[in-house]
């Protein structure tokens, strides 16, 4: 095991960060505009957001790069930032952090599809690569690539993550078929595991596509198939319109109720997904504190 | 000749050489091109729905089955025009104002084609006024709006809006789908239909089509 992923399990339980984009929004981010430029435009907007996940008791926090590929970032006529970019969100992150918590950045989908051949592995492989050195030259101290759909994309992104020699987490959505317990494409938590482990992670999990309940299933179906730590960040259950509003009515106590079954199950690092804030991250420390 | 049955099996397992080889082959030997899309085409695409809902098949296999039948389709459907047959119905389809996700949109245009609709693809980030100008051309237009975000959704509550402003909600219907879409949202919007899958908007759109 990577000696930074063991020294922070080896006291329990670790715990993340929540959502950062509604974070954003609450502090002026308009819907539309590109979340990852804040990191050049905004930065002490997103280093408050940062500033918080700590204050709230995460042991890692991640950075305001998801979308910061150079696929995504090209939707906004931003593709030549890839580094900047990147470089930004991480240096933000560590200010953030200060020494108190680890920075994992964070690698998202590109948006594109293999399958219909809308990009190639190769353009996929080289964007992740791109991101990853970035993340890395500025000083991360982890990756995580998160909320993939697709086993093959994720493999191409751990894979590139790998290259610069920092541990790396990979996570899936499963939010499809009746159980909610497959990925876009069908991919069961042992057949993704094997994905993601192949592709070298250090640690593997799933976050977002679900509120926390479905969680408790599949991080034991992952634990069953690895020996490496699981990494589950849930959302707040789902979003519900009040008053004309998108909304996620779930309560931070409610959700940090399901922590010690998610810990029971073999969960190694907790945090949140959308709808959850630093309140979220604070009820999940005070529950893994007993 | 091959036995048109094939065809039924190529769409089904994804098999788009041998969809089109039996398509040509079947018009060759002068299978009629709507008994083809009546009995061989769409029932292949209703199982290929079947079974995605069953979870017997996902994505992968819709993706695959969609391109067997657009070969197909591109075959017959100059054939079918000549004789005067008409689409199922038009969709127009895009992701709302301020989102730019489209794998989800991709997929419900690439069903729906294989469904025999004439799709109209706007793209991402599409404005309202967009829509409306798209859905003016054509009466019975199904809208078919995508949004992957919390905060774009509501733009689907503002292209009913301009639909109603302009006084043609009745000359077009709205359906929504995509990852924070609710039956609830769909009914406090107005919505004419929500489906939460690329298969299910299939059925949706013939029922409003119908």
């Amino acid at each position: 095991m990577h000696e930074l992923i063991e020294m922070l399990i080896s006291a329990g339980p670790v715990v993340a960060d929540g959502a950062w984009g509604t974070q954003m929004q609450q502090r002026g981010l308009s819907v539309g505009a590109c979340p990852d430029a804040w990191n050049l435009e905004r930065p002490d907007k997103v280093e408050e957001v940062a500033r918080a996940y700590v204050q709230a008791g995460s042991q890692v926090i991640l950075t305001n790069t998801f979308g910061a590929n150079r696929f995504v970032l090209a939707r906004y006529n931003l593709a030549e930032k890839v580094v900047e970019i990147n470089r930004a969100g991480v240096e933000i992150s560590r200010r953030a952090a200060d020494g108190q918590a680890k920075v994992f950045a964070s690698i998202g989908p590109s948006g594109m599809m293999l399958m219909t051949d809308e990009v190639s592995e190769a353009d996929l492989r080289a964007a992740f690569l791109e991101q990853a050195r970035a993340m890395a030259d500025a000083g991360a101290d982890a990756i995580v690539v998160e909320t993939m759909s697709d086993p093959a994309e994720a493999k191409l992104a751990v894979a590139a993550a790998k290259q610069t020699g920092l541990p790396v987490v990979g996570c899936m959505v499963f939010d499809s078929g009746k159980n909610k317990d497959r990925t876009m494409m069908g991919a069961t938590p042992e057949q993704a595991a094997e994905q993601l482990l192949d592709a070298g992670a250090d640690v593997i999990g799933s976050n977002c596509g679900q509120g926390i309940a479905g969680f408790v299933g599949i991080c034991r179906r992952l634990k069953a198939a690895t020996d490496r730590p699981v990494w589950i960040k849930a959302n707040a259950g789902m979003p519900e319109v009040v008053e004309g509003e998108t909304v996620y009515t779930q309560m931070p106590e409610e959700f940090a109720q399901y922590v010690l079954q998610l810990v029971e199950a073999g969960a190694q690092f907790i945090g949140g997904c959308c709808g959850t804030s630093p309140a979220f991250i604070a009820a999940v420390r005070k529950k893994l504190q007993g | 000749m091959s036995d048109p049955s094939e065809l039924y099996e190529a769409i089904l397992h994804g098999d788009a050489r041998k969809a089109e080889a039996v398509t040509k082959a079947a018009l060759e030997a002068k299978v009629d091109p709507s008994e083809l899309l009546q009995k061989q085409m769409i029932p292949a695409m209703d199982e290929v729905g079947k079974r995605f809902e069953c979870n017997e098949y996902f994505v992968p296999e819709l993706l695959i089955a969609a391109r067997a039948m657009k070969t197909s389709l591109e075959l017959i459907t100059p054939l079918l025009a000549e004789a005067g047959a008409e689409p199922a119905g038009r969709v127009v389809i895009g992701t709302v104002q301020g989102d730019l996700h489209d794998i989800g949109k991709n997929l419900v245009a690439s069903m729906l084609e294989g469904g025999g609709f004439q799709v109209v693809d706007l793209g991402v980030d599409v404005s309202p006024e967009k829509f409306i100008e798209a859905a003016k051309q054509k009466e019975g237009t199904i809208l078919a709006l995508s949004a992957l975000l919390t905060t774009t959704m509501t733009m689907m509550k503002a292209v009913i809006e301009a639909l109603e402003k302009e006084g043609i909600r009745d000359k077009a219907k709205v359906i929504i789908g995509g990852a924070p879409i609710t039956q609830q949202y769909a009914d406090e919007i107005g919505a004419d239909g929500y489906s939460d899958n690329a298969s299910a908007a299939v059925a949706l759109a013939r029922k409003l089509a119908g």
